[in-house]
């Protein structure tokens, strides 16, 4: 009976230290105007057209970002599995550099790297900078996350029965392994959709219109907007959450293996 | 021309040596297993003809083409692996269709093939399910159609039943039998299970440490071992110490009492201490065995009831000797503590150590005697 109140206890003191700033928040975006609760400051956010422009280029830049992610990086988890084991501490170590080097410092050197080519002469071109250094920011994520999905099958016995039926290596990606890892991509997808929208160092010092420095301009210039958004954020987070379960739950019942 | 030819295969793995001077002929339709203990090389040797291990040194001809070279999606060889290796993702029927759809076969034609094959391993109505959904002797069988889906040229089998429980194992042992004799399939077969490769096989390739001990029929293998490694790992022996006491006509001494072999010790002397081996179903309680016999007497440790036999353990001074009696309600086996004497033929008696043991079998005629 006290061990069932004290895991009440802790739940609701977790609960409450999650909870509260959130609500706090919620309650705050709803006071734009004097004297009621109105979704005012949300209709703002939603009405803008660059809320509008800035979202809709984050999440096409997301998307090239997972797009590309997926096509380099399943390859590498996948083959360093199979043929390459013994690289995999190394991989792993690579894994980890995004977090150890400051978006800044990344930023900065591929500017300096490319200054002197088409990437840093257009728009188009920083874009395509941008994008890469989503990739290098979700390659933690990604590699993880499809190294684990790729360890829940035998991908060897897999790889070899699709190849002696006549399956080259791309069908054998394309049919095989793909959609085997797929909810594992799908887990590093979301995580990457994630940190693509709220990023801003990277996109503010390649000049480009993203979300990250449009919530930033906008904490500065008005007071209600920005918990919206963050709240507006935070739901579209847990849709995406939602989103992963829901289709993943399919997709693992049939890669579970036998019973 | 044999149709699957395998000419002096050698793979080493860096400084250690999996397959070394490996020469085997398979003719077209023939059902060979390569049979042997854990790391003897067996599996190496499949995926080598599998393509998915080149060797080191050697060829590997299939239908007098030489495939060495060539990459395993273009061999035409169905593999069936322990694991199954079913696409999660597809279900039983794409499974099947898997081979046609990358040879880019017709749909109508892949539709037809699958629906044949369901009827086959006699899953029909299973073509919708996913893998997951199937028991393992199951998604054995669909592995099976989705082999032999694309009309291999040959078709191995990794220890596809080692996964299952033995009654699964024994229905579908029969099952593979049947369907390989149904079609006239060319089939290798890895396997460490003794009984599974005797019951299946057309010949057995015994094998260890990398080399072939033995190649031949079931019953030649089991009867007429060539090496001592053979006779100790298929079926089971009874090794016995026996001290030569005549070694030009064959006479040795277990435990003092004097036993004969079937032809001289040509590379003993008197005195040498020699291994003798005897089959279990080969040695008879007293009075059972016409003609020439050798008789041991000790005392009963043990009596074990196996169903269709009864296994006695017989004690002697230091050597144990185990032997089978057929189970019969109206007669009581030996009781344990009670002094017996059992008999055997000198014909039963393998010299290990001797060479060519082929040449002093443990013959067919003593075995139908004991």
């Amino acid at each position: 009976m006290l061990k069932r109140f004290w895991s009440w206890f802790w739940f609701i003191v977790g609960a409450t230290y999650f909870l509260v700033p959130l609500y706090a928040t919620f309650d705050f975006s709803l006071r734009a105007r004097r004297g009621e609760l109105s979704f005012a400051a949300y209709a703002n956010v939603l009405n803008d057209i660059k809320f509008v422009e800035s979202f809709w280029f984050s999440f096409q830049t997301a998307l090239a970002t997972i797009v590309i992610s997926a096509l380099v990086i399943v390859p590498t988890a996948y083959w360093v599995q199979l043929r390459l084991p013994r690289l995999r501490p190394v991989i792993e170590f690579f894994t980890l550099l995004p977090f150890v080097v400051p978006a800044v410092v990344l930023v900065f050197s591929l500017a300096r790297t490319y200054s002197r080519t088409p990437l840093t002469d257009s728009r188009e071109g920083l874009w395509v900078l941008l994008v890469g250094s989503y990739v290098i920011l979700s390659f933690p994520y990604m590699y993880r996350a499809v190294d684990t999905g790729l360890r829940a099958i035998n991908i060897h016995d897999l790889t070899e029965a699709a190849q002696s039926l006549g399956a080259g290596w791309f069908t054998i990606l394309a049919q095989v392994i793909f959609p085997n890892v797929y909810t594992a991509l799908l887990s590093g997808a979301f995580i990457t959709f994630a940190i693509v929208m709220g990023e801003f160092t990277i996109a503010a010092l390649l000049a480009q219109p993203a979300f990250g420095p449009y919530m930033n301009r906008l904490a500065s210039s008005r007071v209600y907007e920005p918990s919206a958004l963050a709240i507006i954020s935070f739901a579209l987070t847990w849709a995406a959450i939602a989103a992963i379960q829901r289709i993943g739950q399919g997709a693992q019942a049939r890669v579970a293996g036998p019973r | 021309m044999a149709f699957l030819e395998l000419i002096n295969i050698h793979k080493s793995f860096g400084a250690s040596v999996a397959v070394e001077n490996f020469n085997l002929a398979v003719e077209r339709g023939e059902f060979v297993s390569f049979l042997g203990p854990s790391g003897c090389g067996k599996t190496t040797t499949l995926r080598m003809i599998a393509g998915f291990e080149k060797p080191t040194a050697g060829r590997i001809i299939i239908d007098g083409v030489d495939v060495t070279d060539t990459p395993p999606n273009r061999r035409n060889i169905g593999m069936v692996f322990q694991s199954y290796a079913l696409f999660p993702n597809m279900t039983v029927a794409d499974n099947i269709g898997f081979g046609l759809k990358i040879a880019r076969r017709p749909a109508s034609e892949i539709r037809a093939r699958v629906e044949e094959l369901l009827r086959i391993i006699h899953m029909s109505e299973f073509g919708r399910r996913y893998p997951y959904q199937l028991s393992g002797g199951q998604q054995q069988r669909v592995a099976l159609a989705r082999a032999l889906a694309i009309q291999p040229k040959l078709l191995l089998l990794d220890e596809p039943l080692s996964a299952l429980d033995a009654k699964i194992r024994a229905s579908l042992r029969q099952e593979i039998r049947e369907i390989q004799r149904q079609l006239g399939i060319t089939t290798i077969y890895v396997t460490h299970d003794q009984e599974e490769a005797m019951a299946l096989s057309d010949r057995i390739v015994v094998m260890s440490r990398g080399r072939i001990e033995q190649i031949g029929t079931p019953f030649e293998v089991y009867n007429f071992p060539a090496t001592r490694f053979v006779a100790s790992f298929v079926g089971t022996l009874n090794l016995i110490q026996a001290t030569v006491v005549d070694a030009a006509i064959g006479l040795v001494t277990v435990e003092g009492q004097l036993v004969r072999v079937a032809r001289p010790l040509t590379q003993h002397r008197s005195g040498d201490a020699i291994s003798l081996a005897i089959r279990p179903e080969l040695i008879a309680l007293n009075g059972q065995v016409n003609g020439e016999v050798n008789r041991l007497s000790g005392t009963v440790e043990d009596v074990t009831f196996l169903g269709s036999i009864v296994r006695v353990r017989l004690g002697l001074a230091s050597n144990k000797l185990h032997f089978d009696l057929f189970n019969n309600p109206q007669l009581r086996p030996p009781q344990p503590g009670s002094s017996i004497t059992v008999q055997f033929a000198p014909e039963a008696c393998l010299v290990l150590g001797e060479e060519a043991a082929s040449a002093h079998p443990i013959s067919a005629s003593a075995a139908q005697a004991a």
